[in-house]
């Protein structure tokens, strides 16, 4: 019993992701890593507060965009879906996948969106 | 105007309803300590509070509900979650959208099964109600809305709009109302969001039952007595918030297109863990009620339940899961409360168990492994390591937290692939509970030993192998993991079956919901392991659709060219029609036949609108649209084998406030359900790229060809208004009648316009995807009598779609069916056994 409790907590341990920089992402995938990791962020924004460098392919079936991280990294993120529901109105981004040949490609984008329960403004 | 009674007056109920129940507490405390029972002054006291503060929550439900019905869009709680398109049942819907909403619901059902528990208790009524009471004062606390200095508790649904933000608008006019709200979110319209929420809290009410019953066994000493009057409630909760779970499951299947059932999102997942714990603690309950053994380790895991319902609350409402789920509720600023809600209940617990913890009998004899106790114990350890698995990883943002507390940096993400992650730890598990439900039930009814064991076993092990080998032939299951999982989920249906069988003939009825509940659960087993691991993609495709998707991306949608037949394993199937949903007029209606008009609502018909020789509009008419957001695309598949055809209407919201949904339409055929879905939403009309124009003339009752169609020029018309422009006296506007015939003697009307206004020439082209053509007038030529027209063509209309064969996935809603039939009628016998005590003088 103790044993099964100890073999949960190592395998959750082994397949745990991580939030991490752009930077350390690289870190890891120039060490060799292939791990998935999860980079928290938001779309680049000009001055005027608008989304900006976001470009879906021309028959929109995939989209890559540019995603600043917590340091204020920029990175453009490679991604082989649509562009997901209420991309452009997120507050925050989260990209789950790595670096593959110096490009980031996420296999997952998960998103917080300010109008999802809860309006803000008129 | 600004109604501002209404919403002190609900205000002013939740204070009451907060006050009261504080005094109710007091009251039924001071009759606790006192020992009283019946009707001693202190209970009495206690009860006309508890059910005043019951009826002022029921106040505050009224109050807002009639708020919402009424649309007083000044209120921001109103305005975020209701507005005037809903239907009724959405309406209702929208109350419980948002956090304040959903904690009323939570304390309506609280103060409801609190009324119940007055009702039906003697001498249980003071230290149960007393847990209630202190229960509902932290839950009123949350919606309390009350500002000292800089502590804000809870927060009202009550709020005024211009309190709420701030707005230019709100300087210049105080009182200004909009006009129409925000609208319970198009994704949610859905009617499991009537029932999914209402369901998922009186799951969670039903926990605080067994919890009120426990501790008040500790507080007043009867450390034993308190299992039989929980008992019933915990398996009535249990079958509750499993429905509810499964209610979830299903809508995630059905309509939110989430890739299947079950997603482990931390906000699913923290409700399975308190139902995994609750199923573990009706077990080791019974085993008590059975030979007094596991009292301890019941006064645990029912404490730990309603301490993990309170974590969830906790988990989903504090913003602390932030960035790892996608729908949480968002952050109220009410974290702290939360967490002094969680927190105090645990320390309470903690201080009524420990107190007395050396006098609560347990038993010394160590239980044989051919006694029923050391199975059911076994089981219940199972459940408990599965929920254990899956909480770990689910607290990782709270562990973070707490890690950052004290200065450090800690990453924890979910694991990137949750799904395989969950699954393949809990996969396992999940066979050990078959096999262990299996052979639990003959320890249950029988003393064992080990002939007896062997006798009893043969015959469901021999049935179940044998049963299990036919399927791996048919259902062709050659993955080792698949067959054990398949050999155990057989074993338990034969095993539990059998003894459902010997009740049955020994007419013990009552005796059989653990039995039923058993099978069912082996069933959802037996279902999850087909649909999920021989899930197949059935669209499979060798064109290329795009040179950016991945190859598996393009190997795995087909695109579909209206009214091209196009071959997906044995359909034929053919894309037929967009459409809407209109109010009145059953089925659906094609969207070029809808004019749209400035109220995305309203749309005109642009020609009859026909349903089985009944007509619901004429030409002209204008017809409401409720879900304007919503589009339809007909796809009829033609099953080659036999011949049988269907139809599927995969839906396309575009959602303002979440972007584009895409939802399933499901085909449930013998044996496996067809899940199809358009993968990418069709271009807009504004995005087609059109071929070049070409200029023809007509005259009127000539006949010409748009895109090789034949079309018929009928006349031209004068039309008074027209949507985008505002004429005045000498300008004019007229639009050609063109008809054109397509396949199948389908007809399409194109009505393109020509307006003369301030001597400036409008053209208001039509465009009509069904023959990819966009028809302008591009001159009106009163010499020849005729008009040119510019026709442009482009691509054929097409939509891209995924298919999914989930096979046996029947097999898992029959499953959930069986487990609930199985927890209903364990509860009703539970629930007898409780009221024949009570009348004995007992409780």
């Amino acid at each position: 019993m103790i044993a099964i409790a100890i073999a949960i907590i190592i395998s959750t341990q082994s397949n745990a992701s991580s939030y991490v920089s752009f930077g350390e992402a690289k870190e890891m995938a120039n060490n060799g890593s292939n791990k998935k990791i999860h980079v928290v962020g938001e779309l680049k924004k000009n001055e005027m507060g608008q989304v900006v460098d976001v470009y879906p392919s021309d028959n929109k079936l995939t989209v890559s965009f540019v995603m600043v991280d917590d340091n204020n990294v920029e990175q453009t993120v490679f991604y082989n879906e649509p562009m997901p529901s209420d991309f452009l109105r997120s507050e925050k981004v989260v990209v789950i996948g790595g670096y593959q040949n110096d490009r980031f490609v996420a296999d997952k984008i998960l998103l917080k969106c300010p109008s999802k329960y809860e309006e803000t403004a008129l | 105007m600004v109604h501002t009674g209404i919403g002190n007056f609900g205000h002013l109920l939740i204070i009451i309803s907060f006050i009261t129940s504080l005094m109710a507490a007091y009251g039924y405390f001071k009759a606790t300590n006192n020992n009283e029972i019946g009707n001693s002054p202190w209970i009495k006291f206690g009860r006309v509070l508890f059910v005043i503060h019951g009826l002022s929550i029921i106040g505050v439900v009224a109050t807002l509900f009639s708020m919402i019905f009424n649309n007083y869009f000044e209120y921001h709680y109103v305005w975020s979650h209701a507005s005037k398109n809903l239907p009724n049942h959405f309406i209702i819907a929208s109350f419980w959208e948002g956090q304040e909403g959903s904690f009323l619901l939570w304390l309506f059902w609280n103060a409801l099964l609190g009324f119940v528990i007055v009702k039906t208790n003697k001498k249980w009524e003071a230290p149960v109600m007393t847990v209630f009471a202190v229960v509902q004062a932290f839950l009123a606390s949350m919606i309390l809305g009350v500002v000292f200095g800089d502590l804000k508790i809870g927060s009202s649904p009550f709020l005024l709009l211009r309190d709420v933000i701030s707005d230019p608008v709100f300087l210049i006019n105080p009182d200004f109302v909009p006009k129409d709200g925000t609208g319970l979110n198009p994704l949610l319209q859905n009617y499991w969001m009537v029932i999914h929420p209402p369901m998922t809290f009186l799951g969670f009410a039903c926990t605080l039952i067994p919890f009120s019953y426990c501790i008040a066994g500790l507080w007043t000493g009867q450390y034993k007595e308190w299992v039989r009057p929980a008992l019933p409630w915990t398996i009535f909760g249990a079958m509750i918030l499993g429905t509810a779970i499964i209610m979830g499951g299903y809508w995630a299947y059905e309509t939110l297109n989430f890739g299947g059932y079950w997603n482990w999102d931390p906000v699913e997942n923290a409700v399975y863990v308190p139902w995994l714990i609750m199923v573990a603690s009706i077990h080791t309950m019974i085993t008590f009620k059975k030979s007094a053994t596991a009292l301890k380790t019941s006064i645990v895991l029912v404490i730990t339940v309603f301490i993990l319902i309170l974590y969830s609350t906790f988990l989903t409402r504090s913003g602390i899961l932030g960035n790892a789920s996608v729908h949480s509720f968002t952050d109220l600023g009410l974290s702290g409360q939360l967490l002094i809600y969680l927190l105090f209940f645990l320390a309470a617990s903690i201080f009524f168990a420990a107190r007395v913890w050396k006098n609560i009998p347990s038993s010394e004899k160590e239980a044989s492994t051919y006694s029923r106790e050391f199975w059911i114990f076994i089981g219940a350890l199972t459940l408990c390591l599965m929920a254990f698995q899956v909480i770990i990883p689910t607290s990782f943002p709270v562990f973070n937290k707490i890690i950052e507390m004290f200065g450090g940096l800690s990453t924890l993400a979910q694991p990137a692939d949750q799904i395989e992650f969950y699954s393949k730890w809990q996969l396992w598990f999940a066979v050990a509970i078959a096999l262990l439900s299996g052979t639990g039930q003959f320890f249950f009814w029988k003393k064992m030993d080990k002939e007896k064991l062997v006798s009893a076993l043969t015959f469901p092990v021999l049935i179940s192998l044998l049963l299990s080998a036919a399927i791996f032939v048919i259902a062709k299951v050659t993955d080792p993991t698949y067959i054990l999982i398949l050999v155990a989920g057989m074993y338990s249906v034969v095993a539990n079956g059998k003894i459902l069988f010997e009740l049955l003939k020994s007419r013990s009825y009552t005796l059989i919901g653990g039995s039923i509940a058993h099978m069912g659960i082996a069933m959802m087993l037996i279902g999850i392991m087909f649909s999920e691991g021989y899930s197949k993609t059935i669209s499979v495709n060798t064109l290329l659709i795009s040179k950016e998707w991945t190859e598996e991306q393009n190997q795995t949608n087909i695109p579909l060219f209206l009214n091209e037949p196009t071959f997906m394993e044995r359909f034929q199937i053919t894309y037929k029609n967009e459409l809407m949903q209109v109010n009145g007029i059953p089925g659906y209606v094609r969207k070029s036949n809808l004019e749209d008009t400035e109220d995305p609502y309203y749309k005109v018909a642009k020609q009859q609108l026909k349903v089985e020789n009944t007509v619901y509009a004429e030409t002209g008419d204008t017809v409401y649209v409720q879900s304007p957001e919503n589009f339809y695309y007909q796809v009829d598949y033609k099953d080659m084998e036999n011949g049988k055809e269907f139809t599927l209407y995969p839906r396309i919201q575009v959602n303002p406030q979440m972007g584009d949904v895409l939802s399933p339409d499901i085909k449930k055929l013998a044996g496996r359900d067809i899940y199809s879905y358009v993968s990418v939403k069709p271009y807009l009309e504004k995005d087609i790229e059109w071929g070049e124009k070409e200029e023809i003339e007509v005259k009127v009752g000539e006949r010409f060809f748009v895109n090789d169609y034949v079309a018929d020029f009928s006349g031209l018309e004068r039309i008074e208004d027209v949507s985008y422009a505002n004429l005045g006296p000498d300008d004019v506007a007229v639009r050609a009648n063109i008809t054109v015939f397509a396949e199948s003697g389908e007809k399409y009307i194109a009505q393109p316009i020509f307006i003369i206004q301030n001597g400036q020439v409008g053209k208001q082209p039509d465009v009509i995807k069904e023959i990819a053509s966009k028809i302008t007038i591009e001159s009106i030529n009163p010499d020849t009598g005729s008009v040119t027209l510019g026709l442009n063509t482009t691509q054929k209309d097409f939509i891209i779609i995924k298919a999914i064969e989930k096979p046996h996935i029947n097999v898992l809603w029959i499953g959930t069916l069986v487990m609930i039939a199985g927890f209903i009628i364990a509860t009703r016998r539970r629930y007898i056994e409780f009221v024949k005590m009570r009348d004995k003088g007992v409780e």
